[in-house]
């Protein structure tokens, strides 16, 4: 169905239905319990979900199947931002010629970098991103300040001269990002019982367009094109005298992939109508790294997941300060509590992006196929374990 | 006038003249093998026949055509293919996969945008790999990793991949280095067999002389970069020339 | 005349930095075939050992001095570093001032001691990972390092002053005979620069003339060639890496007072420095050190005003610029020889 074989076909099936019920997955706790804490069923949290899953898919086309290592894709993802913002103060504030823009712009800022880097592979292809990475946060930081507005970040005024639109709203306030009237941060909520389920009009958008760029992808992983990318990490050499020049496979998974990388970028403007320059850092263009490899590079479901894995866990951990941390471990003897929280002081709050550093290190170290192989092998060991079972079960009856 | 003509080929590294004065011409649907002692100039001259290396003087003439200044995949879509001396294969994919790639190749050239066309649903491809893998005797093995087979497996599989392209001229490297007696014998009756089934041109670098004599029907000797004799293999077999330069070492050492 | 003499001097101390940096990777690269994405952290650790190191000479004790009293009548508390009440005030106060070069002592040991662990501890498990792993696993240790000195030390910039002797400038153009007062350097930039010719001088020195330094270039020629004889490759690059870890931490100490030292500085020099490798030459040393004052001194020029009004920014891009028209003419890079480190 869809042009996709059974298994693909379930496997969208599945990711379609998680993002539907994600308002009531994510929403575990009742909204008054101690647990609540751990919930990440709120719009904001849900958009990132489903923008940094489009983020990780997208760098998956390069990474996952080409192995070609970037480190600058947060580049597109800001230039993304910037075009979205620019089309939401020029043209309307209107989501969807902002997106086509920035997938439109980061695509080609893509076609430029890539044609250069692509020159040179392995080690020097990922330095080579990175400088460019760093050179367009400069840009964005500082030397375009006019387009970009440097430190302060490109944001929405009451001046701007909107074509298809109005500068400013009846009350005098900044008009909002909608879809054909359809305001982005729109949230209708549902109290049941304890719960309060939300249910976003932005994130529900978002949640559209992760499934078609998953189904895109898994598109992509299928076919001729797909199967040429793979092979271009497996054996440059055969693939040269087997009369396939890999210069543009490689140039347009990048280019692909970039467009994915705007998408996001233009998405996360849409959500919040403002880009900074931050987001084109090279912590950023590592984080979509660490995304991809922790779910799984070359899977179609591992950056998904690692996007939703990193993102909630940043929350989670941004949030717990001292205070949570004596709740949590009172009952310990006053001398071991202390000693314990010391230690996990180091992690939580503002230590959150130490906690990546290290998962980064221990992902890469002991898991390098990410969460879907350490999936796929416990699933081996119970499989065997089964199959042992039924081994002994079955002898007396022979 | 042969298929593929070389005229005074020359090729300098630094201080080492590696090729001098080569000419070679390889006649259409013949086996050709190139002999020579360790150095002779062998596996540089076939680097300059398929783009790998660009010679400094000469020309390579294939069907008509000049290769030279041509990229490894542009001389490839033109009908040459070669055979590494270690099998180059994509040992990352399964044997389907890695059968199905020439045949991509073949039909839609050197690039094809085709990310939204489903692989499986390709019928074309699908039946033409998978009568290739038959041809090679190896359709049992279709979903098996391919860098977990043997060696001479995976030489069956790379020699199979050069004819999904359906060439007009195989170049094989020393197609036997390394393998065992068996794996030797099975892969010149492989040879053998695409000889007498197809419309093909072999050139073929080998060492073992056993190899040699059983496939090759003009044999030229290489010593020092430059074409000592070429002839029929009996003629080579007694030439005095190649006997000093070539099978006298070979002989003594035996 | 004057401007450019004075952009040179003053692309030499950022040059000087990027050349050390550039070196203890290229080291790395070529003895061990490890991108190191974590080389910045180690000058960054360097500079904090500066930092540390003032820290702990300026600890102090308080004493009330009945002689005189604070606004409310009260006996004044009087500071005193631990060191002047030790050493006499005059010896102590003089160590205190030349807290960054004693820092150099201090950083040796450190650095050598983390690059042991770094390499023995993580490194050493990557050699026969892919490329992608080794940048990976390199770049978390690199956001590990940085985020505890961000917990111990804090965001902000620390002020670390160099000794006194060396606060001031000199006239450079008086020197040369030219018109005084154009060409004004401060001394620090002038011993840093001096540092640095020095390190390197003796970098290679070591390399060139001692067996340990023939063998590791031969190792970098030829790894499995160098094995094959019997050498033991492994210790002696641990070593290597040692000494790289070494390097860039003494730049970073003697960095210090240039820029105070803050988390992200050691990011910040390390693409920079990547840059500098990759347009030097991967693998080349000489490429390396060449790059890093070719560049240093294309970015000063690039922040001189004259430049600066004509094309706004120019300096903040310029390395990047320079890299990728350099790389497009040769894309080995300066010095890089074909077959080093292709794949």
């Amino acid at each position: 169905m869809l042009g996709l074989g059974k298994k693909d076909f379930i496997l969208l099936g599945i990711v379609a239905a998680l993002v539907l019920l994600a308002p009531f997955i994510l929403n575990p706790f009742p909204a008054d319990s101690a647990l609540a804490q751990f919930n990440a069923g709120y719009p904001d949290l849900m958009q990132r979900f489903m923008i940094f899953g489009i983020f990780a898919v997208g760098f998956n086309i390069l990474f996952g199947l080409t192995g070609y290592l970037s480190f600058g894709h947060a580049a597109f993802l800001g230039v993304g931002s910037y075009s979205a913002v620019w089309m939401f103060k020029l043209l309307s504030m209107n989501v969807i010629p902002a997106i086509i823009l920035s997938v439109v712009v980061a695509g080609l800022f893509a076609l430029l970098i890539g044609f250069i880097s692509l020159r040179r592979s392995g080690i020097y292809f990922s330095i080579l991103t990175l400088a460019f990475a760093q050179m367009s946060f400069n840009l964005a930081y500082s030397v375009l300040t006019p387009l970009t507005n440097g430190e302060t970040g490109l944001q929405l005024t009451l001046e701007d001269p909107r074509i298809l639109g109005v500068s400013q709203t009846a009350a005098g306030g900044i008009p909002v990002t909608n879809l054909f009237g359809m305001e982005m941060r729109e949230t209708t909520t549902l109290t049941l019982g304890g719960w309060a389920f939300q249910f976003n009009n932005g994130y529900y958008l978002c949640g559209a367009l992760l499934l078609l760029a998953f189904y895109i992808s898994i598109r992509i992983f299928r076919s001729p094109f797909g199967l040429m990318l793979r092979a271009v990490k497996s054996n440059q050499t055969r693939l040269n005298y087997t009369g396939l020049n890999t210069k543009p496979y490689t140039l347009a998974a990048f280019v692909i992939s970039g467009m994915y990388a705007g998408l996001a970028g233009g998405l996360l403007a849409s959500m919040d109508p403002l880009a900074g320059a931050e987001r084109m850092q090279w912590t950023a263009s590592g984080e979509v790294v660490l995304m991809t490899i922790l779910g799984g590079a070359g899977t179609l479901i591992g950056p998904v997941l690692g996007a939703g894995f990193i993102k909630y866990f940043e929350n989670i951990f941004s949030k717990i300060n001292d205070n949570v941390l004596h709740s949590w471990f009172h009952i310990l003897p006053d001398s071991i509590e202390n000693a314990v929280i010391w230690v996990v002081e180091h992690f939580v709050g503002s230590g959150w992006h130490l906690t990546l550093g290290l998962l980064f290190m221990l992902v890469v170290t002991f898991l390098p196929g990410g969460l879907v192989q350490g999936g796929q092998k416990i699933g081996r060991l119970f499989r065997r374990r089964d199959a042992a079972a039924k081994a002994t079960q079955s002898t007396p009856a022979e | 006038m042969g298929i593929l003509e070389v005229k005074n080929v020359g090729k300098r590294f630094g201080g080492l003249q590696a090729l001098s004065n080569v000419n070679l011409s390889i006649a259409e649907n013949t086996v050709h093998a190139l002999i020579g002692p360790n150095g002779a100039g062998k596996s540089t001259l076939l680097n300059c026949l398929v783009g790998k290396l660009i010679p400094d003087t000469g020309s390579v003439m294939f069907d008509g055509q000049s290769v030279l200044g041509r990229t490894p995949y542009e001389i490839n879509q033109m009908g040459i293919s070669r055979v590494f001396q270690t099998p180059e294969i994509f040992g990352d994919l399964t044997v389907m996969e890695n059968m199905m790639i020439p045949c991509l190749a073949k039909r839609d050239g050197v690039f094809k945008l085709n990310a939204l066309r489903t692989l499986g649903r390709d019928a074309e491809i699908r039946d033409k790999a998978e009568q290739m893998l038959i041809d090679m005797n190896m359709i049992e093995k279709r979903e098996m990793h391919s860098a977990s087979m043997s060696r001479g497996d995976k030489r069956r599989l790379e020699i199979g991949m050069c004819l999904a392209q359906e060439p007009r001229l195989l170049l094989l490297d020393e197609p036997t280095a390394g393998m065992a007696r068996a794996d030797t014998n099975n892969t010149i009756d492989l040879l053998k067999q695409i000889k007498a089934e197809r419309d093909i041109t072999i050139a073929i670098i080998e060492h073992d002389m056993h190899v040699v004599f059983s496939l090759a029907e003009r044999i030229t000797v290489l010593a020092q970069g430059t074409p000592l004799v070429e002839d029929v293999p009996e003629k080579i077999k007694g030439h005095p020339k190649v006997r000093e330069a070539y099978l006298g070492e070979s002989a003594a050492a035996a | 005349m004057d401007a450019i003499i004075l952009q040179i001097l003053n692309g030499l101390d950022k040059g000087s930095a990027y050349a050390l940096i550039a070196l203890g990777l290229t080291l790395i690269f070529g003895t061990l075939g490890v991108v190191n994405f974590a080389h910045g952290a180690l000058f960054m650790i360097g500079a904090f050992c500066a930092v540390t190191l003032n820290k702990i000479l300026n600890l102090s004790f308080e004493t009330l001095d009945p002689t005189r009293t604070d606004f409310l009548g009260n006996p004044l508390k009087v500071k005193t570093p631990y060191v002047e009440s030790w050493f006499g005030p005059d010896v102590g106060a003089a160590i205190i001032d030349w807290s960054v070069p004693l820092a150099i002592l201090f950083s040796i040991p450190v650095m050598i001691a983390i690059g042991f662990i770094m390499e023995r501890g993580l490194i050493k498990h990557f050699y026969r990972r892919p490329h992608a792993d080794q940048i990976l696993v390199t770049f978390g240790l690199a956001i590990v390092l940085q985020e505890l000195i961000k917990h111990y030390f804090g965001a902000n910039q620390i002020a670390t002053p160099a000794p006194d002797a060396f606060r001031g400038s000199f006239d450079f153009g008086a020197m040369l005979g030219l018109d005084p007062n154009v060409i004004i350097y401060p001394y620090w930039r002038l011993v840093y620069f001096a540092f640095a010719a020095v390190i390197i001088g003796g970098v290679f020195a070591f390399l060139q003339f001692t067996t340990f330094g023939m063998v590791v270039r031969a190792g970098m020629a030829d790894r499995e060639t160098v094995g094959l004889l019997g050498i033991n490759i492994d210790r002696r690059f641990t070593i290597m890496f040692g000494i790289a870890a070494a390097v860039a931490g003494m730049a970073g100490v003697m960095y210090a007072p240039i820029n105070s030292p803050n988390y992200h500085m050691g990011m910040d020099f390390l693409v920079l420095s990547f840059v500098v490798v990759v347009v030097g030459g991967m693998g080349s040393l000489p490429g390396a050190v060449l790059a890093g004052f070719l560049l240093g001194v294309l970015e000063s020029f690039a922040s001189m005003n004259a430049i600066k009004s004509l094309i706004p920014g120019i300096d903040q891009i310029i390395i990047y610029v320079a890299a990728i028209i350099i790389l497009l003419m040769r894309p080995r890079g300066l010095m890089g020889r074909k077959g080093v480190m292709e794949d």
